[in-house]
């Protein structure tokens, strides 16, 4: 048995969904398409499991977007690859019935086993709002439950009205009801609500308050301003002991294994390529998190919206709108999940565009990177008191992406993804407090993500670039970086980016760093490594050893580059799979190298100019 | 008058809609949500600094950010404050 969750955007049906399944989730696609297609497992009360699906939020069954042609095919059974639910339940926003009624009518006409679940009710109460169930229930002729999903109320009587649905369902068909105008739904979900509501105050939403400052034309900018700033001080400063810690167990791990085995390749492999390459990228869980947090945060709050109206006029400027906000903002924790946030951009064009510039957004696998080139080159001094040269280095770096990114925006809306300028509208969903356990589950899911990347995906590039540059084994320690495989090929890479001022420990690092970017700090650690013949150098900070061998200019071009450059698998795999193929990451591939290698390029000779080289 | 020109807090009813001047299915979206001829609607705020574009429309118990181009296809009349 099937059952399905259908209702108006920003009726809670996700927190209705967590509440009924817990953390038994499964996340994927409808095939052919690129809407997510959540489903969990909910128990009834006897204990039988049953497949909850948690259909994208509609308004209509008339679908203006491939999200409602989704909920249109699966209700109606229409899906391929996915069954008629069997019982649907309707969710309601209790505080918003006038606007929610119509939907509802619109489903409960089909005919189908129908339960409402009348959510967030105590929002409503906290609007004034006193609602009856019982008088909703018979105007609309469906059973009819209070929730409060946040809270995990009223959850049980839900389940048990639906296993009572699913028992019922045999003896009695439910009856067609008569199909009734847009119109009309509008003015019997108006009547319906005023005859539900008991009782109702003057207008005393918390809401509509902080609006009055989040939504001000003067304060609400700055508001914004200051909380991003909270947001990327958080996640530089709060990340930092956690890391530290986190970096430190790595080494002593290694340390340890080191004294435990006897002098050997394997032992090499498994201190400078395993636990040296794992720990690099691991240690920045800590500031993803961070930023997921917060991101998470805005938006079960319900100020992502508010932020979105607010950057829209800015947004606009290049073509795009509010809505490519949010996802340009969850890019600056990882252009993955922002790509995948695209999908809430109703507009294709607006969409793909938005696809296209959010590897742009300085995402926390470049931090590694630049963190380590910004403290090996830059001096540790201050330009004013509390602004260091080296925050400003890294703030110009974001300041560069975001330009960049801007920039390509307003070309390919006039180019490649040209099209009538989009439109934004967007219901301001009610604010809120998130509950822990909500907050918990989607931090749980993005740091599983990351930590199985790690643990699959990087530590098998980590270990095949130690081979390559373990193999075949040089007479001289001092000669193996040149000997090894990998020596040969960034031989031959070297001869296309020596031109932009790079050398062959770059050509080598860039190379794996093809699978993410963060790689690009082990590789360069790793090959360094490599090259040192006794113990003592091999201990050498990276910094020092960057600084022995890399020219000022290069670190800049470096850093440049990296500003610019796809080098993450995981962006081009996701660009694919929102796409539909692989013409628009074969464009984005060749888009950003061009740039990132101009950049480099223009980076290099100017500094030669002015005398770094 | 046309939405975009209503003073803001004003609240005023939708007499007509030029809705063959927006998108199909933006005009269908604001339809959805009620943005309709016959609906009472307040403008509660309009732009960013000195901008006037987007417009947060409060319809109901529901506060929807449209663009002025989609408020002005919107013909409106002021009506003397309701429950509303």
């Amino acid at each position: 048995m099937i059952a399905a969750l259908v209702g108006n955007p920003n009726a809670g049906k996700s927190a209705l969904f967590n509440a009924l399944t817990g953390a038994r989730q499964k996340i994927a696609n409808y095939p052919g398409v690129t809407v997510e297609r959540k489903s969990g497992r909910m128990l009834l009360p006897s204990g039988e499991p049953v497949e909850l699906v948690d259909l994208p939020g509609s308004y209509s069954l008339n679908p203006s977007s491939p999200d409602e042609a989704v909920t249109r095919d699966v209700i109606l059974g229409r899906m391929a690859g996915q069954a008629q639910p069997d019982v649907l339940v309707i969710v309601l926003d209790a505080s918003n019935l006038e606007q929610h009624l119509v939907f509802a009518q619109e489903i409960i006409e089909l005919g189908r086993p129908v339960v409402v679940a009348l959510n967030m009710v105590d929002l409503a109460e906290r609007d004034g709002l006193v609602i009856d169930p019982a008088a909703l229930s018979s105007a609309l002729g469906v059973p009819v439950f209070p929730t409060v999903a946040v809270r995990r109320r009223g959850i049980a009587e839900l389940t048990a009205a639906v296993a009572a649905l699913r028992d019922a369902q045999a003896d009695d068909a439910p009856a067609h009801r008569p199909h009734v105008t847009a119109p009309e739904r509008r003015m019997l979900a108006r009547q319906m609500a005023r005859g539900a509501i008991l009782s109702e105050t003057a207008q005393h939403r918390i809401h509509a308050q902080l609006d009055r400052v989040f939504l001000h034309p003067w304060f609400g900018p700055p508001v914004l301003l200051a909380l991003l700033f909270v947001v990327f001080q958080a996640v530089f400063s709060w990340a930092k002991p956690l890391q530290d810690a986190l970096d430190a167990g790595a080494s002593s791990l290694g340390d340890v294994v080191r004294g435990a085995l006897p002098a050997s390749l394997l032992r090499d492999f498994l201190t400078d390529g395993v636990i040296a390459g794992v720990g690099s990228v691991v240690v920045f869980l800590p500031q993803i998190l961070i930023l997921f947090f917060f991101i998470l945060t805005m938006e079960a709050t319900g100020y992502m919206a508010r932020a979105a109206f607010l950057m829209d006029r800015a947004m606009a400027g290049v073509g795009l709108s509010g809505r490519s906000f949010i996802p340009l903002l969850s890019s600056f924790a990882c252009a993955v999940p922002g790509i995948m946030a695209t999908r809430s951009i109703t507009d294709p064009k607006d969409r793909l565009t938005t696809i296209l510039i959010a590897p742009l957004m300085t995402c926390s696998a470049r931090l590694p990177v630049y963190t380590v080139i910004i403290a090996a080159f830059v001096p540790n001094t201050q330009v004013l008191p509390g602004v260091g040269q080296q925050g400003l280095v890294l703030f110009g770096l974001y300041v560069l992406g975001v330009l960049g990114a801007m920039g390509a925006a307003l070309l390919l809306r006039r180019t490649v993804t040209k099209g009538e300028a989009s439109g934004f509208i967007m219901e301001m969903p009610k604010y809120q407090l998130p509950t822990v356990k909500d907050l918990a589950l989607g931090l749980w899911q993005r740091a599983y993500v990351f930590l199985r990347r790690a643990g699959t995906m990087i530590l098998g590039v980590t270990v095949v670039l130690w081979l390559l540059l373990n193999l075949p084994r040089a007479e001289n320690p001092q000669d193996q970086v040149n000997a090894s495989i990998a020596g040969h090929i960034a031989n031959g890479l070297a001869v296309v980016i020596e031109p932009i001022g790079f050398n062959r420990d770059i050509a080598l690092a860039l190379i794996p760093a093809m699978a993410a970017r963060e790689v690009a700090v082990s590789a360069l650690a790793t090959t360094y490594a490599v090259g040192q013949s006794d113990d003592a150098a091999q201990g050498q900070a990276l910094g020092e050893q960057l600084k022995a061998h890399w020219s000022l200019a290069t670190a800049l071009a470096f850093l440049a580059w990296f500003v610019f450059a796809p080098q993450c698998m995981s962006t081009i795999a996701v660009t694919r799979r929102e796409t539909n193929g692989w013409t628009w990451p074969a464009f984005m591939l060749a888009y950003l190298f061009g740039l990132a290698y101009v950049a480099a390029g223009v980076t290099y000779w100017t500094a030669v100019a002015f005398g770094l080289g | 008058m046309t939405l975009d020109e209503l003073p803001l807090g004003t609240p005023a009813r939708i007499v007509s809609a030029d809705w063959n001047v927006l998108v199909p299915e933006e005009a269908q979206r604001l339809r959805a949500l009620g943005i309709e001829e016959g609906a009472e609607v307040r403008l509660a705020y309009r732009g960013v600094f000195l901008a006037r574009d987007p417009i947060a429309i409060e319809i109901g118990r529901m506060t929807v950010a449209v663009r002025r181009v989609h408020a002005r296809a919107m013909q409106v009349e002021p009506v003397a404050a309701t429950t509303a």
